[in-house]
């Protein structure tokens, strides 16, 4: 997975996408034509500052939200016109999700947290345990199954809500601000578990964040500014292995 | 999709309980007031129904005066029956079995030190095999003591124990306003009527002691008569009509100076009268039970603002609109059907508490109990629809950044 394979598929491929909210005189251009391509196995960062359209294409991408013009293909199926049922079929069945606030659901055991999106996809119940226990090991919390969030420091939280995302085998998995609530630390822990699965399970990430320091463990760089695509440059990550 | 959804609701129930308690406490107290109020109804008119039974089988009561009340303006104006009335009764009517003439009159019973203020039942050894009364203790009146208007008297459980307390009374002479008689029997206790009276509270003596000795005339104030077992009841009435117009010599087309009551008459008229009413609580009790349904809709719907996050969070790992709709529905009609059975067993224990402080029999209906539990389900459905739609239809976006 070092340098750049000969032909490899896009997973995301954006080509001239827009989204514009409101009407008229208050409609607002969060994304003026976006052109962007995401292979499998890349580690992407996507950075700006605030009103910069990221979070707005991260949603976008996240099929959490349509793009308003422009194409959208998922491996290779156009979703900008799917119904919000297709689209939920499709996060189930291929994202995963981590976020700034963790949104663990509270007074619920981590390995229920980690269960629900196996849940949601009629995985049956012997199976859904193994499954969720397995993926709280990978991430480190192996032995805290039966914990509640209000048990867990935030950086506990936040692997659990990683290995919520990485439980269904995911083609990608976005990460929206994931070290935003946590101290310099944690955020580094929460960092090289991120590497680890994009370079030992090849996961595909795209992760949302403004701190160059956390960037700066990705091999990609995009920056939006005022709804465009502002650079795109390979990075070289920190090892602070 | 069916089973995942109600996995998801249960934990949710059970992840938060106080919140749960509070959903069903309308419905449980709905549901229970329903079956208690049933429950204490069914046995009113139960009670009813025995009562009624106890003032003796297939009994006719004549009485002199018009009307229902036997109001004292019609009693006193029409003249009295005569023992040839009686006598006519006994030979003239088929059918009846026993015939008892009564005189009655209140009075004051004295016995030692204790005095006790009473009715006196003046009337003959039918008395208590038309009433169907049998005596706890002692003898009927003799022939000989009923043709000489002998001074003896049979009492009645409520004025054996005022004025004997646990004292053997048989053989006491008790003081009746200036009479003083003799105690040779005691009845055993028939207890309230359906009418609120006690029944007990009597002294049963020849009808010619008291008509001799206490009120001073021969008059007959009514007539006792009952059916043989499998004659009809409205057959003997009409006959002891159409003899007693003959004797008192009604006009044909005129009303009768006397009345004759059938006892199941009065006993369907006041079950019919308990029923109403039971009805009528029943539904007094079900417009809680509504409430108790929107008190579920008004805390779903807050419930569902609260965890919008976590309707966003379950939108984004992959729940589809009908998911959530179907979660949210299942909680509902999960917490109403609880509430249902919590309300059932209160209304159940509520109801059997009752009943015994009423002295009334616990009758349980199936019927009630299952219409309460469809009826809170139901309920479930109906409220918790609105917001599980509200819940559904939430944006995955808007709800992922609410605060």
């Amino acid at each position: 997975m070092t340098g750049m394979p000969s032909a490899p598929t896009p997973i995301i491929d954006l080509s001239q996408v827009t989204k514009i909210y409101g009407h008229g005189a208050g409609e607002v251009r969060a994304l003026r034509g976006i052109d962007l391509r995401i292979n499998a196995g890349e580690f992407i960062a996507v950075m700006g500052p605030s009103g910069s359209g990221k979070s707005t294409c991260m949603n976008v991408l996240g099929c959490l939200d349509t793009p308003t013009g422009g194409t959208y293909k998922f491996l290779g199926v156009p979703v900008g016109n799917m119904s919000p049922d297709q689209r939920a079929l499709l996060r189930r069945n291929y994202l995963g999700f981590v976020f700034q606030g963790f949104n663990l659901l509270s007074r619920t055991t981590a390995l229920e947290n980690v269960e629900l999106p196996l849940v949601y996809r009629h995985v049956p119940k012997e199976q859904r345990r193994a499954l969720a226990r397995k993926a709280l090991q990978e991430v480190g919390l192996g032995g805290r199954e039966t914990h509640v969030p209000s048990q867990l420091s935030g950086g506990q939280q936040q692997r659990v809500a990683i290995a919520r995302a990485i439980v269904t085998q995911p083609q990608v998995l976005f990460a929206d601000e994931p070290t935003g609530n946590l101290d310099t630390a944690t955020s580094v822990e929460i960092m090289k578990l991120l590497t680890s699965l994009n370079e030992q399970r090849g996961i595909t990430i795209a992760m949302v964040t403004h701190e160059p320091d956390i960037a700066g463990w990705t091999r990609r760089i995009v920056r939006f500014r005022d709804g465009y695509i502002e650079s795109d440059q390979i990075n070289e990550p920190v090892r602070e292995l | 999709m069916f089973g995942n959804a109600i996995i998801l609701a249960l934990r949710e129930i059970r992840r938060n309980v106080l919140r749960s308690t509070l959903t069903i406490l309308g419905i449980v107290i709905g549901v229970g007031a329903v079956i208690t109020m049933v429950t204490i109804g069914e046995g009113a008119t139960a009670q009813v129904q025995q009562d009624i039974q106890k003032l003796g089988s297939n009994l006719l009561q004549v009485f002199r005066g018009q009307g229902f009340g036997g109001g004292g303006g019609a009693r006193s104006s029409a003249p009295p029956f005569s023992m040839e009335d009686v006598n006519a009764i006994k030979n003239e009517v088929a059918g009846v079995r026993a015939v008892a003439p009564t005189i009655g009159t209140g009075t004051q019973a004295i016995y030692g030190n204790s005095n006790w203020s009473t009715q006196v039942q003046g009337t003959d050894d039918q008395y208590i095999s038309v009433r169907d009364w049998p005596l706890a203790s002692g003898r009927n009146f003799s022939e000989s003591e009923l043709r000489a208007g002998a001074a003896v008297c049979i009492l009645g459980a409520t004025v054996q124990r005022e004025l004997f307390g646990s004292e053997d009374p048989l053989g006491a002479n008790v003081r009746l306003g200036k009479l003083s008689c003799q105690v040779i029997g005691t009845l055993t206790s028939k207890g309230q009527s359906g009418f609120g009276q006690d029944q007990d509270d009597l002294v049963v003596l020849p009808l010619r002691t008291v008509q001799r000795r206490i009120v001073g005339n021969a008059d007959v104030n009514s007539i006792m008569v009952s059916a043989r077992d499998g004659v009809s009841t409205e057959k003997v009435q009409a006959d002891l009509e159409s003899l007693l117009r003959e004797r008192r010599k009604v006009r044909p087309g005129a009303d009768p100076d006397f009345n004759v009551r059938d006892l199941k008459e009065i006993s369907s008229a006041m079950t019919q009268t308990t029923r109403v009413l039971t009805s009528l609580l029943a539904a007094v009790a079900a417009v809680s039970l509504l409430v108790g349904g929107v008190g579920i809709m008004n805390i779903m719907l807050v419930s569902v603002t609260e965890r919008t996050r976590e309707i966003g969070t379950r939108l984004a790992v992959g729940a589809m609109a009908r998911d959530v709709l179907l979660q949210f529905l299942i909680e509902a009609v999960t917490l109403a059907a609880f509430g249902g059975i919590i309300g059932i067993a209160l209304g159940l224990s509520a109801g059997a508490l009752a009943t015994h402080a009423f002295h009334v029999p616990f009758v349980l209906n199936v019927g009630i109990v299952m219409l309460s539990f469809a009826f809170s389900a139901a309920v479930g459905i109906i409220f918790g629809y609105f917001p599980a739609r509200r819940a559904a239809q939430l944006d995955p976006i808007e709800a992922l950044r609410h605060e």
